[in-house]
């Protein structure tokens, strides 16, 4: 079992020799991170079946932080939970690979996209793997990291850059709250190792206390599985390439929310108010993404929103308790999401960069693979029976009605309704019809190379048979058995399930999929009998649609409030800096200097003035008198007779 | 232990002097000369300082490799240099940055060589010698004659208006460090007083209590003698750190300093204030410590979030980078205060790091500057392309700088933050939006600097780094790393000391549950009495009596 540690080892194996050697290697590149992620994958088999024979495993490698009573080890941990999730990141993580060969194979930063694509397969692995919810922080942050890298990728592009600015900075509001989160785990049970925190669970605590660490988490999680209200950076994120976000924006790092949420059950469970929270922030997340889906034009970024509402469903499922169905949807959405993305990125390819739907369209013919799987992936998105998509979110529906919480319910079968709409709204423009690009872009759409259309087929074939496979029947198929028991432990929450009936449970599931048929059905009115219809809508109730178009202007608010304003009150602190604070300095060295010039001043005119003047007084009065001293004896015998007259004269009249 | 009863800390103090005589020995033209002999001596310097790791011992909390004899009998004063667990990676610190100063400087600087580099290497001696000396006397000297050297590499090898921040740094420094005069006087004569032994040694000042007992109020505070003494320091230290609203100097000097001279002040000048709160002003003054906590606290989360603001903004990249260290300056601060292992551990290492991340992003900029000569921000962009080997280098000292786990400055705030939310929610959680801001400007700065399209024509043929600039962020790239994977030998090291003084500070809360009666019966305690209670309460025996440290007798 210790074999683990090879998992994200080989990929950081492939990191060091494409970051140092990249420069030399160039394209080769994909020989060292396709290898490492292929022989990562297949070391995750044999754990991962290991894993399946009951096996687990709890590691401390090293201590790695040890002040006082506090003490992390790095650590690995294979349960159910992670061996899953390990399973579905380095396969998911393989084909992409494979397929990124074609994709980036004539970039200019080919060594420096597989360094970073390694790196990002990393810190996954140790966000999955870690045994202890700081080492989680780090895979957490790593994947953060590499996002920003990946979707600044092309950085001479303004938007690039910004958009990797901004997903790094909104998940960082997140990362914050996660902070927060660890430092109240450990200041209530004195462990940040899950066996230990876990362990230490007590319900005599009260839910105040579960509540808090469990709402602190959910912030780390709005913020890196893109939920309301920080999902703002995940369309944005789209500015990266193709393959990044099919490996990081839809199958693997914006998944780490509901992972960490699941793999914190036993301290969810003890707040029902968080739970409810979860539910409640997903179900809305899951109907406002799929609204504005509706009408974006961007191929990715019609995926993008979908992303985010499937990841509201996710949400949706664990708050409700049903954590394997959330992880269970988790993972048939990475692959029918996944080979979405490497869809659309085929007929970006073929196309020549050209992203807006409206410029596309008829592309079955020139594509047929591409079309077939995106066909199919858009009908395991939409929950179409019997594909993977269909079984993971009637579980989670019908977990969400079974428990009681009848508006989210409801909220996720408008979803499922919008989420059909909007996917085969996507499938016809793109893929039916004529052409309607411009003659120099759609010249020749042709289908993409093998190593590009492989990983699409085999995607395509797990998007119709993983839920099949897996997931029959539902809540007690091969992977509930495997999983399940370690949420089982847990007591439900509040108001616990009322049972159900069989027939009851088929009623349900045809209640989800007659909806998604209604949202096909429609799509396929206005986009193929009627191609008039939407315009005609969109005229009809414009403040909707352009509401929808622009995306509720929570970008354009966020905009305001937070960079606008914000820069605002800093550069008025600047100010405040430079005049008030400095001002003081500078004010106290000029009061200084003038209390010297005065000081100065008084000197030179008051008290060297006094000297001076006593000086100026005997000599002025020295000079008078010396004009006396005339050396004439003459006017010495006159003065002297003046005198002798003159006390004559006095003495005459003061004594008659 | 000082195993071969050998000057080593002097050794290393006084190696840099060597390095000046033999300086002024080499005629001036000999430019190649100057600066080989600098860089031996710095190189020497850090070599010999490795000693010191490897023969720390780190189950102690006394002082190790000591020195001491006396100096000027009549007045108490000793030579007494010592090294505990505070001080070992500071003193690495600068001896490793002295040597990437030197190598920064190389090409940069090339008017008055013989000069430049002596004040380079006397500076290092000066800062050697503040962490080193465990006499007051002692120490002041070395405070001040690392300000010295400081205000000429500023003043004449700075640029723009390099003599007003030459002057205003040293004046403000000054300021502060007359007023710490003024307490280590009073701190002398009240222990000469009190034990009728009149001695500058910091270990047996630190014997006796001082009175704690509040001698006036002001607006309903009260302040005690302690309190007064604590407060002399505190301006001293405060202005040094730099702690808001004393910052103010920090901007100027950096942006006008020479590259090696930012690196310098920003990799340990600034550490000497937060060094002095935890050298004096923590075990020295537990009562006034506590009493002033919430004061500190206010300053450091001000300074964290209204630094990181203020920096947010700047045109001008070194001033970025200055304002930046306000922010995380106020980071250690908070640690420190926070009054706990986890804290105070936590604001050691975070002082490493600051001292390599932010030397780092000053030697970035600093390479920018001579191939531009600029600094403004708006001057720079798209430089990723024509420079990779540079952008990557930044890029990860940006992320050290950040926070990022993996890295150096994540384990330091990491601990400081866990340290200040043990003691209050609050602290951790306004300091947390540090962090946030930390992100951002300097994701903005990167973006503004490396990413976009290479507009401006004039940065159309800048070379990538030499293998002499490489040479000096690789190292701290390493370092970052070490420190970020495995922090284990760093944190065990200072972890004993730490304790020690912690005890020392939070034995007051232990007196403070009853606290009238112990102050109001008789606020002078006999000689006695005050040393023998400090000794005795703590529940973890503290540092033996001075007469029972390894001391070196006088040659």
């Amino acid at each position: 079992m210790k074999l683990v540690v090879l998992v994200p080892l080989l990929p950081l194996i492939g990191v060091l020799i494409n970051g140092l050697f990249g420069m030399k290697i160039r394209g080769r590149a994909h020989l060292v991170a396709v290898s490492a992620s292929g022989l990562s994958c297949l070391v995750a088999f044999v754990v991962f079946f290991r894993a399946v024979g009951g096996r687990t495993l709890d590691w401390d490698v090293y201590s790695w932080l040890k002040v006082g009573d506090f003490v992390v080890p790095i650590g690995f941990l294979v349960d159910p939970l992670s061996a899953v999730m390990m399973l579905v990141v380095t396969f998911v993580g393989f084909l992409i690979h494979v397929y990124s060969v074609g994709y980036m194979h004539d970039d200019r930063g080919y060594a420096r996209f597989f360094t970073y694509l390694n790196l990002f397969m990393f810190s996954m692995l140790v966000l999955v793997l870690a045994n202890n919810y700081l080492l989680m922080f780090l895979g957490w942050e790593g994947v953060g990291l590499c996002s920003y890298l990946l979707i600044g990728f092309w950085y001479e592009k303004q938007s690039a850059a910004d958009a990797g600015k901004k997903a790094f900075v909104v998940n960082r509001i997140g990362d914050a709250g996660f902070l927060l989160g660890l430092f109240l785990i450990w200041s209530t049970f004195g462990s940040l190792k899950y066996a230990e925190v876990f362990k230490a669970v007590d319900p005599g605590l009260g839910t105040g206390i579960y509540t808090a660490i469990t709402l602190l988490l959910f912030v780390g999680a709005m913020g890196k599985s893109a939920q309301l209200p920080l999902y703002v950076w995940l369309p944005d994120a789209m500015e990266g390439p193709t393959p990044v976000s099919a490996l990081i924006h839809a199958a693997t790092m914006v998944t780490a929310g509901v992972y960490m949420v699941a793999r914190s059950h036993p301290l969810y469970n003890l707040a029902p108010f968080s739970l409810e929270m979860v539910a409640w922030v997903g179900a809305v997340t899951a109907v406002f993404a799929a609204t504005i889906a509706l009408v974006q034009n961007d191929i990715k970024r019609v995926v993008a929103y979908s992303t985010i509402s499937q990841l509201g469903y996710m949400f949706l499922g664990a708050g409700v308790g049903a954590y394997a169905s959330g992880i269970f949807h988790l993972g048939t959405h990475a692959f029918f999401k996944a080979l979405l993305f490497l869809g659309a990125g085929s007929v970006i390819h073929s196309l020549h960069g050209e992203q807006d739907i409206r410029k596309m369209g008829g592309l079955w013919k020139a594509m047929p693979i591409t079309s077939w799987t995106f066909l199919l992936a858009s009908l395991a998105n939409a929950g179409i029976f019997p594909l993977a998509g269909f079984w993971s979110k009637d579980e989670i529906l019908f977990n969400a009605f079974r428990r009681g919480m009848t508006v989210p319910w409801l909220l996720g079968l408008v979803g499922a309704f919008l989420t059909a709409f909007y996917m085969f709204r996507l499938f016809f423009l793109v893929f039916t019809g004529s052409f309607r690009g411009d003659a120099h872009a759609g010249h020749h759409p042709h289908e993409s190379p093998p190593n590009m259309a492989y990983p699409l087929v085999v995607l395509g074939f797990f998007s119709v048979i993983a839920g099949l496979i897996f997931g029959f029947p539902p809540d007690h198929g091969l992977y509930h058995r495997f999983v399940a028991p370690m949420f089982e432990a847990a007591h439900e929450p509040a108001g616990a399930a009322a049972h159900v009936s069989v027939s009851f449970e088929i009623g349900m599931a045809a209640l989800s999929l007659a909806i998604a048929l209604l949202g096909i059905g429609l799509a396929y009115q206005f986009y193929i009998k009627r191609p008039g219809l939407p315009s005609a809508l969109a005229d009809r109730m414009k403040g909707v649609y352009r509401l929808l178009l622009n995306k509720y202007w929570v970008d354009e608010l966020y905009q305001a409030i937070f960079i606008t304003f914000g820069k605002r009150v800093c550069t008025f602190l600047w100010g405040v800096d430079s005049r008030v604070v400095d001002g003081a300095v500078n004010g106290s060295s000029w009061l200084t200097v003038r209390l010297s010039l005065l000081s100065a001043w008084n000197d030179l005119k008051i008290v060297d003035g006094l000297v001076n003047a006593i000086a100026d007084v005997i000599q002025g009065g020295s000079l008078s008198l010396r004009r006396l001293q005339t050396g004439v004896i003459q006017n010495y015998i006159l003065a002297m007779a003046l005198g002798i007259l003159g006390m004559v004269v006095i003495y005459l009249f003061l004594f008659p | 232990m000082n195993v071969l009863q050998f000057p080593v800390l002097s050794l290393i103090a006084y190696l840099p002097l060597l390095g000046v005589l033999l300086i002024f020995l080499i005629p001036k033209e000999s430019k190649g000369g100057i600066r080989w002999t600098a860089l031996a001596f710095t190189l020497a310097g850090f070599v010999a300082s490795l000693w010191l790791p490897a023969h720390f011992d780190a189950a102690t909390s006394d002082m190790q490799f000591v020195e001491r004899f006396n100096w000027i009998p009549a007045l108490g004063v000793t030579y007494f240099f010592g090294l505990d667990g505070v001080s070992i990676w500071l003193v690495m610190l600068t001896t490793f940055l002295s040597v990437i100063g030197v190598v920064c400087s190389w090409e940069s600087i090339t008017e008055r060589l013989k000069e430049y580099y002596a004040f380079l290497l006397i500076l290092e001696t000066g800062m050697l010698g503040v962490f080193f000396s465990l006499d007051f006397f002692l120490f002041y000297i070395f405070w001040e004659v690392m300000l010295v050297p400081m205000y000429f590499l500023i003043g004449v090898w700075g640029s723009d208006r390099r003599l007003y921040s030459a002057i205003k740094f040293f004046l403000y420094t000054l300021f502060g460090s007359v007023i710490m005069l003024l307490g280590i006087l009073a701190v002398y004569f009240y222990h000469g007083a009190q034990t009728e032994v009149y001695t500058f040694d910091v270990l047996r000042l630190m014997q006796v209590s001082y009175p704690s007992t509040p001698i006036f109020s002001l607006l309903g505070v009260p302040f005690s003698f302690q309190d007064l003494v604590w407060l002399s320091f505190f301006l001293s230290f405060a202005i040094k750190v730099p702690l808001f609203p004393f910052h103010t100097w920090l901007p100027d000097a950096h942006t006008d300093a020479p590259t090696a001279g930012s690196v310098i002040l920003a990799g340990v000048l600034l550490k000497m204030g937060t060094y002095g709160f935890i050298r004096f002003n923590l075990p020295m003054f537990p009562e006034s410590t506590k009493h002033f906590v919430p004061m500190i606290i206010i300053l450091s989360i001000v300074s964290i979030i209204y630094g990181a603001m203020v920096c947010m903004v700047q045109p001008d990249m070194k001033r970025l980078i200055a304002y930046s260290s306000v922010s995380h300056m106020g980071f250690v601060m908070l640690g420190m205060f926070a009054l706990n292992t986890q804290g105070v551990q936590g604001s050691i290492l975070q002082m490493v790091n600051h001292g390599l991340s932010t030397g780092a992003l000053f030697l970035i900029v600093g390479l920018i500057y001579d191939r531009r000569h600029t600094r403004l921000i708006s001057e720079l962009g798209g430089l990723s392309k024509q420079m990779p080997v540079y952008a990557t280098l930044f890029a990860i000292i940006m992320l050290s700088s950040m926070g990022l786990p993996g890295l150096n400055g994540f384990i330091g705030e990491f601990l400081i933050l866990l340290g200040a939310f043990k003691v209050n929610y609050a602290w951790a959680a306004f300091a947390v939006t540090g962090i946030i801001l930390g992100a951002a400007y300097m994701l903005w700065l990167y973006q503004r600097t490396m990413f976009g399209a290479l507009e401006n024509p004039k940065n159309a043929n800048l070379k990538d780094l030499s293998p002499r600039e490489m040479s000096t962020l690789i190292p701290i790239v390493i370092m970052c790393f070490w420190i970020g994977l495995y922090p284990s030998p760093f944190l065990s090291r200072t972890e004993a000391s730490v304790k020690n003084i912690l005890t020392r500070v939070n034995k007051v809360q232990a007196v403070a549950a009853k606290p009238v009666l112990s102050r109001a019966e008789g606020p002078v305690l006999s000689p006695v009495e005050a040393c023998a209670e400090p000794c005795r309460s703590g529940p973890i025996p503290t540092r033996p009596p001075v007469a029972a440290l390894p001391v070196r007798e006088s040659r």
